[in-house]
């Protein structure tokens, strides 16, 4: 009698748990990263953390993925490449996490890339510009819009070419990505038989920019291409602002990494207004896809507890898209198999915040979406100015285009 | 691409900037250069006055160079206090205090990164004032404003250190002290105190050359890592605790600095500074301005 019970009650037990309790009894799904939390790289780690963290909240207010809740398992990298290796091999062999996003930028997700590789591991891209060239590994997707590696330097050679410019200045950091951007330049350049008439790499620690851009300036340039890290980046802007770049100047900008942000965009202030620079999301209507306003909402309020960007261009929307990739992967195949979600990342193109993403064969956009925008109007110390269209106006791509460019340089800026 | 034109644009230019380099090295001339502190976190403390600069330009507009004499009394207190917990945790215990005094004062530098950043955030600061961002025309030439403030601030410290060093009582007690420390305790003095009072003075200078730090370029938390270099290299060669010898050494350097980056490019600026630091100590090895002892 007692084991019949015992029986009837397990078996009831079980029942109920397949109906009703089922995503209540299943382990959660792990999504494992590093992600730089202090160190240089900090500023815009947060920011893409939060954006991840707002697709797991949304997903798992909709019962989250194969009715198992979304869990993020993160470690703070440090900003430091000597840390990844061991994060992310505790993520894989002690946490056992089922999936793996990348972490920030380029130099903390290099020294992953053989790893996850070797062991045929999904892994989505944070960012990083150019890590799986060389490594070749099939199941790596990237949720930047570079595209293919030239198209950054070629759209804004591109800009500068319909507006008359035939000579070209190269002024770029002496580190590892600014150079890589120099180079493409340098080759576009060559190809298109465009002159190249200053070509200086400065090292990161220079102080005073007033004599790197008067020796520019004297080489009378049509184009500058500027490839630039955040601390330079104002000291270059000051200089010119200062000593003047010249009338023959039809464009200025490029890569100047730092102008994304919100801080240093308030601290630059008017002193922004005639740059043309890349950029991955703007307020402008063109950018506006299914579901990026709700976003932005729900970023803008969580980013002041959060104490990161306010506004939160740059990278917090990719990190939500990062989370609608693996979302829809995972739906569409119905399971955490690794490899079929790859092929499905491979074979389809994904309707995301940031618009639509279809990725080439070595894990980058099929298209590049590296906008080039130019920045007009701007007033000193206002943040708030930021949020509304016109401030940065959208001129490459064509199909996000959303104004024309105003040249030369020195006209842009009044 | 040589031209007279660029040549001299780059000799004023490098003037200014060596006259900046000049502001932000006094203090070290003093801690380090006289009174043989291995102060490597005199950089750091320059830092902590541009942020404090940033903090009542800010919230107060009050105007950078204002605020840099503001936050003078301060830092004098902090450096009185800076240098009696070096004394008696390190100084004190014997002669392995120099190279024990580098591991404190790094240790101090890390301290004040983090409590920056805690407290300002990772993200770049600068301050307003009318004479930022604005150029002085000369023809086709054109100065900014922000380092001609460079060079009359550090002028005037020059002056006014050099002048309470020779003039007054205290001054001199100090360069004593930095010749025979045992020779003036037996004359009844207390060399500690005088060390003390130094290393006062010295960091309370900081406070304007903190100021000149963040009217020249935007701070942030980590920037003292790019001055620990500039700064020992225009005390060293200067000759240690000259102060009129600090001046010219920084033009010296600030010249050269922008000769190379000008006309040879901006990648082999950075080996200047300690290129000619080398040349200087094979042909001088008591620096430009030293005397022999």
């Amino acid at each position: 009698m007692k084991r019949r019970t015992l029986l009837g009650g397990t078996i009831a037990v079980v029942m109920l748990g397949l109906t009703s309790g089922a995503v209540a009894q299943q382990p959660p799904i792990k999504i494992g990263m590093s992600m730089p939390q202090t160190g240089g790289l900090a500023g815009g780690g947060k920011a893409s953390l939060l954006g991840i963290e707002i697709w797991r909240d949304d997903v798992n207010a909709k019962g989250g993925l194969l009715g198992r809740k979304v869990e993020l398992v993160v470690y703070d990298d440090k900003s430091s490449a000597s840390e990844t290796p061991a994060i992310y091999s505790k993520l894989i062999d002690v946490d056992k996490v089922d999936l793996l996003f990348a972490p920030y930028a380029t130099v903390p997700t290099a020294p992953i890339m053989p790893m996850v590789k070797q062991r045929g591991l999904l892994l989505i891209g944070n960012f990083s510009f150019q890590v799986n060239s060389k490594v070749g590994h099939d199941m790596w997707f990237n949720n930047a819009p570079w595209g293919p590696p030239d198209s950054w330097a070629a759209s804004f050679l591109d800009l500068g070419q319909k507006a008359g410019g035939k000579t070209i200045a190269l002024l770029a950091a002496d580190q590892e990505f600014a150079q890589n951007l120099a180079k493409t330049a340098r080759e576009v350049a060559t190809k298109r038989n465009m002159q190249v008439v200053f070509d200086q790499a400065y090292p990161p620690n220079t102080v005073e920019f007033s004599s790197i851009i008067r020796a520019l300036k004297a080489a009378k340039p049509d184009i500058v291409y500027v490839a630039s890290y955040p601390p330079d980046s104002a000291g270059i802007l000051r200089a010119v602002n200062e000593i003047g770049i010249g009338d023959n100047v039809k464009i200025f900008g490029g890569g100047m990494v730092g102008l994304q942000f919100g801080a240093v965009m308030e601290n630059l202030g008017s002193l922004l207004n005639g740059v043309v620079n890349y950029n991955s999301w703007l307020p402008e209507k063109s950018m506006y896809f299914d579901g990026t306003k709700t976003f932005f909402e729900t970023y803008a309020k969580r980013a002041v507890a959060a104490k990161v960007d306010p506004l939160g261009y740059y990278l917090a929307p990719f990190g939500y898209a990062s989370g609608q990739l693996v979302e829809q992967a995972i739906k569409a195949v119905g399971s955490l198999d690794q490899k079929a979600i790859a092929k499905y990342l491979r074979e389809n193109e994904h309707k995301t915040i940031v618009g639509p993403i279809a990725f080439s064969a070595d894990g980058e956009r099929k298209e590049t979406a590296v906008l080039q925008a130019q920045f007009r109007g701007v007033v000193d110390k206002n943040i708030e100015q930021f949020r509304t269209s016109g401030k940065q106006v959208i001129l490459f791509p064509e199909k996000l285009k959303s104004g024309d460019l105003i040249s030369p340089f020195e006209a842009a800026r009044k | 691409m040589f031209s007279f034109e660029l040549l001299l644009d780059a000799v004023v230019i490098g003037v200014l900037l060596g006259c900046f380099y000049a502001a932000v090295s006094l203090g070290l001339s003093v801690s380090f250069g006289l009174l043989d502190v291995p102060h490597v976190a005199h950089p750091a403390f320059l830092v902590l006055a541009s942020y404090a600069v940033f903090f009542l330009n800010e919230h107060y507009g009050v105007d950078p160079l204002l605020a840099g004499l503001m936050i003078t009394p301060f830092f004098f207190l902090f450096g009185l206090a800076a240098y009696r917990l070096y004394y008696e945790t390190f100084e004190k215990r014997g002669s392995d205090a120099g190279v024990r005094g580098i591991a404190f004062f790094f240790g101090i530098a890390f301290i004040i990164e983090v409590l920056i950043i805690l407290q300002f955030g990772v993200d770049q600061r600068s301050v307003t004032a009318t004479y930022v961002g604005k150029a002085w025309r000369i023809g086709d030439m054109r100065i900014p404003f922000r380092l001609v403030v460079a060079f009359g601030v550090a002028a005037a410290l020059t002056i006014l250190l050099t002048l309470y060093l020779s003039r007054t009582y205290m001054g001199r007690a100090i360069r004593a002290v930095a010749q025979d420390q045992e020779a003036l305790r037996l004359m009844g003095a207390n060399p500690i105190r005088i060390k003390q009072w130094a290393f006062g003075i010295a960091t309370a200078v900081l406070g304007i050359a903190g100021a000149l730090l963040i009217i020249v370029a935007p701070v942030e938390p980590t920037l003292d890592r790019t001055y620990i270099g500039r700064t020992f290299c225009v005390v060293v060669m200067a000759g240690l605790g000259s102060m009129s010898g600090t001046l010219v050494a920084a033009i010296i350097l600030g010249v050269a600095e922008t000769i190379v980056l000008t006309l040879f490019g901006a990648s082999w600026a950075p080996a200047i500074s300690f290129a000619m630091l080398l040349g200087v100590l094979a042909v001088r090895p008591q620096g430009l301005f030293g005397r022999l002892s």
